[in-house]
């Protein structure tokens, strides 16, 4: 008798470590979230991710075939800002270690591709989330069995954005001559990194062409702690307009000097750190008046999809989504119905099916474009219509929108103006 | 007058980092890169302090000394000392505790940048040139407390006995000065001072956890154009530096990001022509 109560003992404890082993939902769909997790940038990936997984595991997880399966997200930090080894190893970790199905994020250009040269080998997808280099789509056209793998996720290349700030220039510009009633004096205040290169010598042929006056150009360290020479230059060289390129500590410093000297101009650009929601008060409310590119501003909407996307991720994290957060649209507009179209997780079949989808996502519509030979690149249209981005202007403490606002990409384009945009203001120092 | 605002502030803000380095590699031949990161701590305790407890800036400012002094006192007590006789341990254990420090602060602040509020808002304007108050406040407290720090040196008993262990350690010994003892003093004083630069600086600068690395290269380049070990070099490479900062950005618009890097090749410039730095042979006759 004994010896039965021991048998079925011994059965029933197999029976439930094998239950307790095995997942009640069968097998994951693993992607791995790489960014930089101690910055916002990784933050965004991260927050941006948890809330398009959290979504889709709610509702039952991802139909692939027959199986019912739910989205695992694994958290990679690059640690790219400092060190681009630590962000390949993180990367080759994802792949090795923890064999994630896909990957999203990504920041800095250089990190980015020592990085999609890693998922290209083990032919993982990698939404780039960050990076706006074109040289990491041109590898697709160059190289399609390769390199077929990376699309990019957000934001559209850098020739696009170059082309956005001009437009944002623009509208100063003519407020600048309509209100003011001067000439419009232009000068470029960049920060001496690789990524604004190319976006200064292409200032510097646009802007006359533009009708303004170019009256010099400054480049300042990123980490800049004191930038009063150059605005004492800059105010001496009569600019009423100042195009800033800054990703880095600079743009605080900037920013909030010239709010203190009351600079008499207008800064146009982009400035990553105006871009969060912690500006006004690292500027001690002395950006008042910068105006920058952004994705997402709160009240502005592209679509019906960007309100519940905005409020939630503001509810959820307290905060605005920066555009890394964009990992969300990757995966829940992306990747997820592209793995149900095709009823695999195989990446070969889930890239064509991918590559030729276009649809809605809450900043606007994606569409994955060719080259001129007619080759994939995986690279985001730009333009009405499809991705434009934003121009936002910190008025009074508050973030609002002001671009586009019956903004016409050609004379003989549609006018395209987002619901929730105010009119730009100039600040009331340059009217003295 | 820009160029003079600002190579007087840059250059008084890398002498009183360049002065306290000096003094304990002068006393207790401790070469303690840690030095600005006691800096970049002061920084954030005022910034805690100040934005997050509410507290006054000048009491935050001295508190943050306080912490940043105590915290100097405990890692040469515990993590310097017992290796100091190892120059070579020291210079790494020293850099071990400077990334601790930056990884507590990424941990704690996460690597967003943060900025501490002037103590006297606005400016004034001299000859067309626009002057933060902030930027010559920082300048008048730099000079008094350099004021205060020669007083120390030159007219007190701890002053000579810690010039007296810089000039001959042995000899200082055989006169009955505890070394070790005037060594944690003199470590805790350098300490205060780099607290106090942090705490100066901090509201004409943006924080982050990285902010002790350029800080670093250019005390070090100060430390070594004026004459390794020598107070007065240290002043006066201090401000020899920082105005060629300041001169480049104004004079180079488009190459403001090279200031670093011209400040750098003047001092190479001037060790090809004098190995020993500015003073070494003054400081070596000192001896």
């Amino acid at each position: 008798m004994k010896r039965e109560t021991f048998g079925w003992s011994f059965f029933v404890t197999v029976c439930l470590v094998i239950f307790m082993s095995v997942p009640v939902w069968g097998r994951t769909i693993k992607i791995g979230v790489i960014g930089p997790m101690n910055f916002v940038q990784g933050k965004g990936h991260w927050n941006g991710a948890v809330m398009a997984a959290e979504e889709i595991n709610a509702r039952g997880g991802v139909q692939v075939g027959n199986e019912k399966m739910k989205i695992e997200l694994v958290k990679a930090d690059s640690n790219e800002f400092l060190n681009v080894t630590d962000a390949t190893n993180a990367m080759e970790r994802l792949m090795t270690q923890d064999k994630v199905d896909f990957v999203v994020g990504g920041f800095r250009t250089e990190a980015v591709l020592a990085m999609q040269d890693i998922a290209m080998d083990y032919k993982k997808i990698f939404i780039g989330c960050g990076a706006a280099s074109k040289i990491l789509c041109d590898k697709v056209g160059e190289n399609y069995n390769r390199y077929k793998y990376w699309f990019r996720g957000t934001p559209f290349n850098e020739y696009y954005l170059v082309a956005t700030s001009f437009a944002h220039l623009g509208v100063a510009g003519a407020a600048i001559k309509n209100e003011l009633n001067v000439p419009v004096k232009c000068a470029i205040v960049a920060e001496k990194a690789t990524w604004a290169e190319g976006m200064v010598k292409a200032a510097e042929g646009t802007i006359p062409k533009m009708g303004f006056e170019l009256s010099g150009i400054w480049r300042p360290s990123p980490v800049a702690t004191d930038v009063t020479a150059e605005l004492s230059a800059i105010q001496k060289s009569g600019a009423n307009l100042i195009f800033t390129i800054f990703s880095s500590s600079v743009g605080i410093t900037f920013a909030r000097q010239a709010g203190e000297l009351k600079i008499p101009a207008v800064q146009v650009g982009i400035n990553v750190e105006a871009q969060k929601d912690g500006f006004w008060e690292a500027t001690k409310g002395m950006g008042n008046y910068v105006f920058t590119m952004n994705t997402y501003i709160r009240g502005v909407e592209y679509n019906e999809m960007t309100k519940p996307f905005v409020e939630d991720y503001y509810k959820r994290f307290g905060e605005v989504p920066t555009y890394t957060a964009d990992t969300h649209t990757a995966i829940l507009q992306g990747l997820v119905p592209s793995i149900e179209a095709v009823g695999s997780l195989d990446s070969d079949k889930i890239v064509a099916h991918m590559e030729n989808r276009e649809y809605l996502v809450p900043s606007g519509k994606v569409k994955y474009l060719k080259d001129a030979q007619g080759r994939p690149t995986h690279e985001l249209a730009w333009g009405p219509g499809y991705l434009t981005s934003l121009g936002g202007q910190w008025q009074d403490g508050k973030f609002v929108g002001v671009w586009p606002n019956k903004w016409k990409a050609s004379p003989t384009a549609p006018e395209v103006t987002y619901k929730g945009m105010v009119p730009l203001k100039l600040p009331p120092w340059m009217k003295k | 007058m820009n160029i003079i605002i600002t190579g007087l502030i840059t250059g008084s803000m890398l002498a009183l980092l360049a002065i306290s380095f000096s003094l304990i590699f002068g006393v207790a031949r401790i070469v303690n890169i840690a030095h600005t990161a006691f800096y970049m701590v002061a920084a954030y305790c005022i910034f805690s302090l100040t934005g997050k407890f509410g507290l006054n800036p000048v009491a935050g400012m001295m508190i943050a000394v306080v912490v940043v002094t105590v915290f100097g006192l405990l890692a040469y007590k515990f993590v310097i000392d017992p290796i100091r006789e190892h120059e070579a341990a020291v210079l790494i254990a020293t850099i071990a505790l400077a990334m601790i420090f930056q990884e507590a602060v990424m941990l704690i602040y996460t690597g967003d940048y943060r900025t501490v509020s002037a103590l006297i808002e606005g400016y004034f304007i001299v000859t067309g040139v626009k002057v933060f108050y902030q930027q010559v406040l920082t300048f008048g407290v730099v000079l008094a407390v350099l004021g205060i720090l020669w007083v120390l040196l030159m007219k007190t008993k701890l002053g000579l006995a810690i010039r007296s262990t810089a000039e001959d350690r042995e000899v200082a010994n055989l006169m009955g000065m505890n070394d070790s003892r005037l060594a944690m003093i003199t470590m805790g004083i350098s300490v205060a001072l780099a607290g106090f630069t942090g705490a100066v600086i901090a509201p004409l600068t943006v924080l982050s956890p990285y902010m002790w690395m350029e800080p670093l290269i250019m005390m070090m380049a100060v430390v070594v154009l004026g004459g390794l070990g020598s107070i007065k070099g240290s002043f006066v490479a201090a401000y020899i530096l920082g105005f060629t900062e300041a001169l480049v950005v104004f004079m180079i618009p488009k190459g403001a990001f090279l200031k670093g890097s011209v400040a750098l090749t003047i001092m190479i410039l001037v060790l090809l022509l004098r190995p020993e730095g500015l003073f070494g042979i003054s400081f070596e006759e000192e001896r």
